[in-house]
C-alpha cells in the first residue's frame, strides 16, 4: 500500500538560499566554535553524507533499505584493517579502496535484494545487513563485539609533500565539509541525468518503466551499489574521526536512524537528507543531555513525527507551495 | 555424531523452529491481513519473557504466569492497536517502519525502567524439571519437550481457528478482499484488532515459555525479530503454512550448523535465505 509522496526535486529559491546560508555558516563555524562542537558538527556532516546516500534509494528510487548501515560499517572496518598499528595509512589509496569495498558488498547483496519488492525489500535488506553485523560480531579475527581501534588518521601526503593534515580537528572538519558539498553536487547531477530520471520513474511506476523497455533491476542494482559506496565514504570518515569501529556501526539502529534522517528532512532531493541529518543528530545530542531515559524521548519523538509530519521539514515547503499553486489556480 | 546426539539436536532444532513459528505466524498474519510491517514484534516477545519472569515469581506457578501473561499481553495489544496501529493500515510501509521503530525505543526504555538492565534467570517449574535419559551420559530435558508441546498445541489451535471457525472464515475473507468482505457485513475493524491481539499474544507466550531456557535480557527482541523476518521471507508473506515449514527449516539449519560447521553457523541461515530468494523471490509459499 505504497502511496507516492511529495518529492520536491526542484528546490524552491527559499530552500536554495537557506542552503547557501548554511554552507556559509559551516565555513565560518570552526573560527568561533569550540573543539567539542567542531567535532560534533563534523559528525553531523558525516551523517549527512550517509543520509544522502540512503536518499538515493529511499527518496529517489523508492526503495526502503533497512540495512544501509552495513555499507557504512564495512568501509569503517576497511580503514581499520588498512591502518597499521604504528603508522598512518595513505589517504589516497585507502579511501578509494574502502569505498570500493562497500560498493562491492552492496553489489553482491543488491543482486539478491533487488529481486524483491515492498515489505520484502525492507525485510531482506535488514536480514542481509544483520548477516554482515554477525559476521563481524562473532569473529575475533574481525574484532569481535569489542571492535577495533584506528590509531592514526589517514595521511594525505603525496611523495613527501603534505597538502593538509587530517590529524588537525579543523582540517578534518573542512575535509569533511568539502566531501559533503562534493557528494551533494554529484547526487544532484545524478538526479537530473538519464540514470536519475530512470530511477525516479521506477519510484513512480516500475511496471510502466518496464513496459517502456527499461531493465529496472539493472537500474535498481546500480542505484543500490552507488548508494552503498557513498555510505562507505561516510563510514570511512566516521572511522577516521572517532579512531574506533565496532559492530554497532552496522547495526539495525544505525540503519533506522538513517531512514529517520531522510524522512525528517524530506526525501528525494538530497538537501532534505542534509537538513534531516543535522536535525536528528542534534536531537540525539539534546535528548542525551536532558535525561538518561533519552530512548524514551527519542521513541516518542519518532512516533510524533510519523503521526504528525510524515513529509518532513522540507516537505512542509512543498505543501505550502502546492497550497499556493492551487490558490493561484482558483484566483487566476 | 552418534544417534543419541543426533536425536537431541533434532529435538532442539524442532523446539527452536516451533518457537520461531509462534513469532513468525503473528508477524506474517499481521502483514498478510493488515499489510503492516511490525518491527516491534520482537518487543512483544521480550515483553512476554519479562512478564513471565515477574508473574512466575509472583504466583510461583508457570501455568498461571502463562495464562495471566498472555491475557495481559492481549489486552496490551488491543490498546496499542486502538491507539496507534489502526491509523497506519493504509499508510506507507515507510511510516509503519518508523512508527514501530519508535515503539522499539519506547518499549526498551520502559523495560529498562521497570525491570532494570540485568540478565534474569527464570526457574523451570518443579514438575517439569527433570530429564529423560537417552544413554548413560546423555539425557533430554523435559522442559524443552514442554516448549515444543505448547507450540504444537497453539499451532493446532491457530489452524483450527483460521480454517474451521466462523471467525477464521471472516479473517480469511478480510485478507482476500477487504472491501468485499466489508460490504458483506464483516466487521473488518474488529477482525483487525483480533488478529493483532492474536499476534501479540502468540509472541508473548513464545517469550514466556522460552524464558527458562534463554533467560530474560535487554535487546532479546531484536535478534528474534531478524530470525522472524528470515522465516517470513523464506516462507512467503501471509502464508501461515509457509511460516511453519520455513521456521522448522531455519531451526534445523541453525541448530545443526552450530554443531557441524561452527565457523560459519551464524551465516548459514542467511545463505539459506539468499538461496531461496534466488529460486523464488516471493518465498516458498507466497499466497
Amino acid at each position: 500500500m505504497s502511496t507516492p509522496r511529495a518529492n520536491i526535486e526542484v528546490l524552491p529559491r527559499s530552500v536554495q538560499f537557506a542552503l547557501a546560508l548554511g554552507l556559509a555558516a559551516l565555513l565560518l563555524f570552526p573560527v568561533v566554535g569550540s573543539d567539542f562542537y567542531v567535532q560534533m558538527v563534523t559528525r553531523m556532516m558525516i551523517m549527512a553524507i550517509f543520509a544522502m546516500s540512503l536518499d538515493l534509494l529511499q527518496g529517489v528510487t523508492g526503495l526502503v533499505s533497512l540495512g544501509h548501515a552495513a555499507y557504512f560499517g564495512v568501509a569503517g572496518y576497511a580503514l581499520a584493517f588498512l591502518t597499521p598499528a604504528d603508522m598512518p595509512v595513505s589517504l589516497w589509496w585507502s579511501l578509494p579502496l574502502a569505498v570500493a569495498a562497500s560498493g562491492l558488498v552492496a553489489l553482491v547483496i543488491g543482486f539478491f535484494v533487488v529481486r524483491t519488492h515492498g515489505i520484502y525489500f525492507i525485510m531482506v535488506t535488514m536480514a542481509f545487513a544483520q548477516m554482515v553485523f554477525y559476521l563481524f560480531f562473532d569473529n575475533k579475527v574481525l574484532g569481535g563485539s569489542d571492535g577495533l581501534y584506528i590509531n592514526f588518521r589517514p595521511d594525505a601526503s603525496i611523495l613527501g609533500w603534505l597538502p593538509f593534515d587530517l590529524e588537525g580537528r579543523k582540517t578534518f572538519y573542512y575535509f569533511t565539509l568539502a566531501l559533503v558539498v562534493l557528494v551533494y553536487a554529484l547526487l544532484r547531477r545524478l538526479l537530473w541525468s538519464p540514470l536519475g530520471r530512470a530511477l525516479a520513474g521506477i519510484r513512480i511506476n516500475e511496471h510502466r518503466m518496464r513496459a517502456m523497455g527499461f531493465g529496472t533491476r539493472g537500474y535498481k542494482l546500480t542505484a543500490f551499489t552507488i548508494a552503498g559506496a557513498l555510505a562507505g565514504l561516510a563510514g570511512y570518515l566516521w572511522g577516521a574521526q572517532t579512531g574506533y569501529v565496532n559492530p554497532e556501526l552496522m547495526g539495525f539502529h544505525m540503519s533506522a536512524h538513517a531512514i529517520m534522517m531522510v524522512i525528517l528532512g524530506g526525501m528525494g532531493n538530497f538537501a532534505g537528507a542534509i537538513v534531516g541529518a543535522f536535525a536528528f543528530e542534534y536531537l540525539l545530542h539534546a535528548f542525551k543531555d536532558i535525561s538518561k531515559h533519552w530512548q524514551l524521548l527519542m521513541g516518542c519523538f519518532i512516533v510524533l513525527v510519523v503521526v504528525a509530519a510524515p513529509r518532513g521539514l522540507l516537505g512542509m515547503f512543498a505543501q505550502r507551495r502546492a497550497a499556493q499553486a492551487s490558490e493561484g489556480l482558483h484566483h487566476g | 555424531m552418534d544417534f543419541a546426539t543426533f536425536l537431541i539436536q533434532l529435538l532442539n532444532s524442532v523446539q527452536y523452529g516451533l518457537l520461531l513459528f509462534m513469532l513468525a505466524a503473528g508477524l506474517t498474519l499481521i502483514f498478510g491481513i493488515m499489510g503492516v510491517v511490525n518491527l516491534a514484534h520482537g518487543s512483544f516477545y521480550m515483553l512476554g519473557a519479562y512478564l513471565g519472569y515477574s508473574l512466575s515469581g509472583q504466583f510461583g506457578s508457570l501455568t498461571l504466569a502463562i495464562l495471566g501473561g498472555a491475557a495481559l499481553a492481549v489486552v496490551f495489544g488491543l490498546v496499542l492497536e486502538w491507539l496507534l496501529f489502526r491509523h497506519f493500515y493504509h499508510r506507507d510501509h515507510l511510516d509503519q517502519v518508523l512508527l514501530t521503530f519508535g515503539l522499539i525505543y519506547i518499549f526498551e526504555e520502559l523495560r529498562s525502567i521497570l525491570w532494570g538492565d540485568d540478565v534474569h534467570g527464570v526457574a523451570i517449574p518443579k514438575l517439569l524439571d527433570w530429564s529423560i535419559p537417552l544413554t548413560d551420559t546423555l539425557s533430554y530435558p523435559v522442559y524443552r519437550l514442554f516448549i515444543s508441546g505448547v507450540c504444537i498445541a497453539l499451532a493446532v489451535a491457530l489452524y483450527l481457528l483460521i480454517s474451521k471457525t466462523r471467525l477464521g472464515m471472516k479473517i480469511r475473507a478480510g485478507a482476500f478482499n477487504r472491501d468485499m468482505a466489508e460490504s458483506l457485513g464483516v466487521n473488518i475493524k474488529l477482525i483487525h484488532a483480533i488478529v493483532f491481539a492474536l499476534g501479540v499474544g502468540l509472541a508473548a507466550v513464545a517469550g514466556m515459555v522460552a524464558a527458562p531456557v534463554s533467560s530474560v535480557y535487554p535487546n532479546m527482541g531484536s535478534s528474534v525479530l531478524i530470525m522472524c523476518f528470515v522465516v517470513v521471507v523464506i516462507g512467503g508473506i501471509g502464508s501461515v503454512r509457509g511460516a511453519l515449514i520455513a521456521a522448522l527449516l531455519v531451526g534445523f539449519v541453525d541448530t545443526f550448523g552450530k554443531v557441524l560447521l561452527p565457523q560459519v553457523a551464524g551465516m548459514l541461515v542467511y545463505m539459506l535465505m539468499a538461496a531461496v530468494l534466488l529460486w523464488k523471490p516471493e518465498g516458498l509459499f507466497k499466497q
